[in-house]
């Protein structure tokens, strides 16, 4: 018997953990000595105000939607990839290599070149830990937790001492070609004749990242290989007795997951900077984790959830601008998020479940009487 | 390098590994018992801005400490409520904590105080200042000793010392003691020690708010001994090195020591380029020597070099069987 309908475990379930963390959230802003309503408002014109707002929100969103898909595709194989962030670094430096070193014609062929090599870079970051999992026995966790930091010091290493153009100063690549500009939503949408705003850093990696939802979801639903990472998640020792073949699991399972936080340096790398910047990730790979657990590891969820904390990113930077409400707020909510929504829900489950199974035994007595 | 170089590089790795070594014993207690806490980063944080900021108002480190201690405690409720309690992923919880963290400090700071996400600096009483140990200045001009005692092991903050002495202890605790037995054996076979009467859950929640108050401790020192005051971010990643040095120790105490010292040694020579060049005569990149303990952690991990095998039941929660 199900314990409870599926949409409470799908919908319900994470309203009320967002309920939860929202409240808690507003205590924070009272503490403070802030109005909560005043924030939240201020917020939410930050986010959704207007076209410029919302190719912001738009553009960390297509961020978050890239890691947290990388980390919804690990959790159906059961693995925790906590290094989207490394990863989504060192997609950062495949498409900074691929911008320079080769003379593309066009964006379109560029996007396609600078995917694959931020796909494939990413890749490399997760299959290590992915090996090492599956063949030594490292923890996947610890090991993509250290590869966040060596990522780190060799992206350093690399802007301050390899890439940096000669007389610069600043540890960062230089501009990118002109050919390897992204057209963003205004150029998108202006040939359709709806004017957006031309400063806002939304582009055309968006549609590339709603095209990774579908393969995700095509894969992981619809494909063999799919099955097969979701029977190793829910049980090793059933995958292993059906033939299931686990390193291969682990190690798919991860390169894809790195692969898709890798990408995400289209966006941010390619559509944003237009050159690679020291800590170009801004922690979105840990975002994703958030993103990930919020939408219920299914491509739908990680949108709507990715576009919910891509406008708490935006309407957190409005926040700081505005008021006397630092920029890390928005830290505080992520964090309440995962952890009711991740660690807590147990807590926020049990008394869900409880309610519906009270409901579904007194129909059923009343049932009996009649 | 010259022997007073010497000196002063082991000096200053032993301040460095203080909080790595505070941090890595406050992970051995909870991983020791079956809870996986990746939340030790987060903790430090907390109760290194607590210090800083109780210890600048009321003008008591003391004070501050106990602040610090508290506020590292509180966190490790949640990390007791969320892994133990309810049996909630023990990853997730730790990483919640690590974000709850890093945005509370710096709201709370610039609410505090409106310095831009830091604490005043702190002088004098508000702050753990360096003890100078006896006849450290009589016995400083002996040849080869006399530096060694004044230089290396006087003139450090107490917490240096306590750090020195928790080592130790808890092997002491952890290996001679029943409460130490009953605390290994929940890490390793909970249904064992529950089946002798014994409260897993209780052992457990012990076992965190010990991690608690050693954090605590940890961060008190970042924000209080080793700087004068918290600014944001402070620990900078140490919460992960003393999770690596726990790893890299095979979760033993003495152990813990060797690779915390090892690790600030690391960090002490990042900080000083100059006498790695005119000692090797090659230049060692920074970056390197940043990312040295993760690299080491790496390959110990893959069982390279020994197999580091963790506490059998570490980050599963225990279902008691009805």
């Amino acid at each position: 018997m199900e314990k409870m309908p599926k949409w409470a475990d799908v919908l319900l379930v994470p309203l009320i953990s967002l309920l939860l963390a929202g409240v808690l959230s507003a205590l924070v802003i009272l503490a403070i000595g802030e109005s909560p309503g005043k924030a939240l408002w201020i917020m939410i014109d930050g986010a959704m105000g207007s076209k410029y707002n919302w190719g912001y929100t738009l553009y960390y969103a297509t961020n978050f939607i890239f890691t947290g898909l990388a980390v919804a595709v690990a959790f159906h194989a059961r693995m925790f990839n906590i290094g989207g962030e490394g990863q989504a670094m060192l997609g950062g430096l495949g498409v900074a290599l691929a911008c320079t070193y080769i003379p593309w014609p066009h964006w379109s062929l560029a996007i396609l070149g600078a995917g694959v090599a931020s796909a494939a870079f990413g890749a490399l970051w997760a299959v290590i830990p992915a090996w090492l999992q599956a063949k030594r026995g490292s923890h996947i966790v610890i090991t993509t937790i250290m590869f966040n930091f060596i990522a780190s010091a060799l992206l350093n290493y690399l802007l301050v001492e390899v890439l940096k153009p000669k007389g610069s100063m600043e540890p960062a690549t230089g501009k990118f070609p002109e050919a390897t500009h992204l057209p963003n939503f205004h150029d998108m949408l202006a040939p359709l004749g709806i004017s957006f705003s031309r400063g806002a850093p939304a582009n055309v990696s968006f549609i590339i990242a709603l095209l990774a939802c579908v393969f995700v979801w095509l894969l992981i639903w619809r494909s063999r290989l799919g099955y097969e990472m979701r029977a190793f998640g829910h049980s090793e020792p059933a995958a292993r007795y059906a033939g299931i073949n686990p390193t291969k699991m682990i190690v798919i399972s991860m390169t894809i997951s790195g692969a898709l936080a890798g990408m995400m340096a289209l966006n941010n790398v390619m559509g944003e900077a237009e050159r690679l910047v020291l800590n170009a990730t801004e922690g979105a790979g840990f975002i994703g984790i958030a993103v990930a657990l919020m939408g219920r590891n299914h491509p739908l969820g990680v949108v709507l959830a990715a576009i919910l904390f891509g406008a708490l990113y935006q309407g957190g930077a409005i926040l700081a601008q505005d008021t006397d409400i630092p920029v890390q707020l928005v830290l505080v909510i992520q964090a309440l998020v995962i952890l009711f929504t991740g660690a807590l829900d147990n807590m926020v489950r049990m008394p869900v479940e409880k309610f519906f199974l009270a409901r579904r035994l007194g129909a059923a007595k009343a049932k009996k009487e009649a | 390098m010259d022997y007073l170089t010497l000196l002063q590089v082991l000096d200053s790795t032993l301040r460095m590994s203080t909080p790595l070594l505070l941090a890595c014993l406050a992970g051995l207690f909870s991983e020791r018992a079956g809870i996986f806490d990746i939340g030790l980063e987060g903790k430090m944080l907390v109760a290194a801005f607590l210090s800083g900021a109780v210890a600048f108002v009321s003008g008591s480190v003391w004070i501050g400490l106990l602040a610090g201690i508290g506020g590292s405690l509180a966190m490790s409720g949640i990390h007791g409520l969320a892994s133990i309690t309810f049996r909630g992923n023990q990853l997730i919880s730790g990483v919640a904590i690590n974000f709850l963290a890093a945005g509370l400090t710096v709201l709370a700071a610039q609410s505090w105080f409106a310095q831009g996400g830091r604490t005043p600096s702190l002088t004098g009483a508000a702050r753990f200042n360096a003890i100078e140990l006896p006849f450290a200045t009589a016995l400083k001009d002996v040849p080869v000793i006399g530096p060694l005692y004044y230089e290396l092991i006087s003139g450090h903050t107490i917490l240096v010392y306590v750090a020195l002495a928790v080592v130790p202890l808890s092997w002491w605790v952890l290996f001679r003691t029943r409460f130490g037995l009953r605390l290994r054996a929940v890490g390793e076979n909970p249904a064992a020690v529950d089946t002798a009467g014994i409260s897993v859950v209780r052992l457990r929640f012990t076992a965190v708010a010990i991690c608690g108050v050693l954090t605590g401790i940890a961060g008190a020192y970042m924000a209080t001994g080793l700087q004068a005051g918290f600014i944001k971010d402070m620990t900078a990643g140490r919460g992960y090195i003393a999770l690596a040095a726990l790893i890299f120790a095979k979760w033993r105490p003495w152990h813990a020591l060797t690779a915390c010292l090892l690790f600030g040694f690391l960090q002490a020579l990042a900080l000083r380029p100059d006498v790695i060049e005119s000692t090797l005569h090659i230049k060692v990149q920074v970056q390197l020597l940043d990312a040295l303990p993760y690299i080491l952690t790496v390959i110990i991990l893959a069982g390279f070099v020994g197999r580091a095998i963790p506490p059998r039941a570490g980050g599963e929660p225990y279902v008691k069987e009805r």
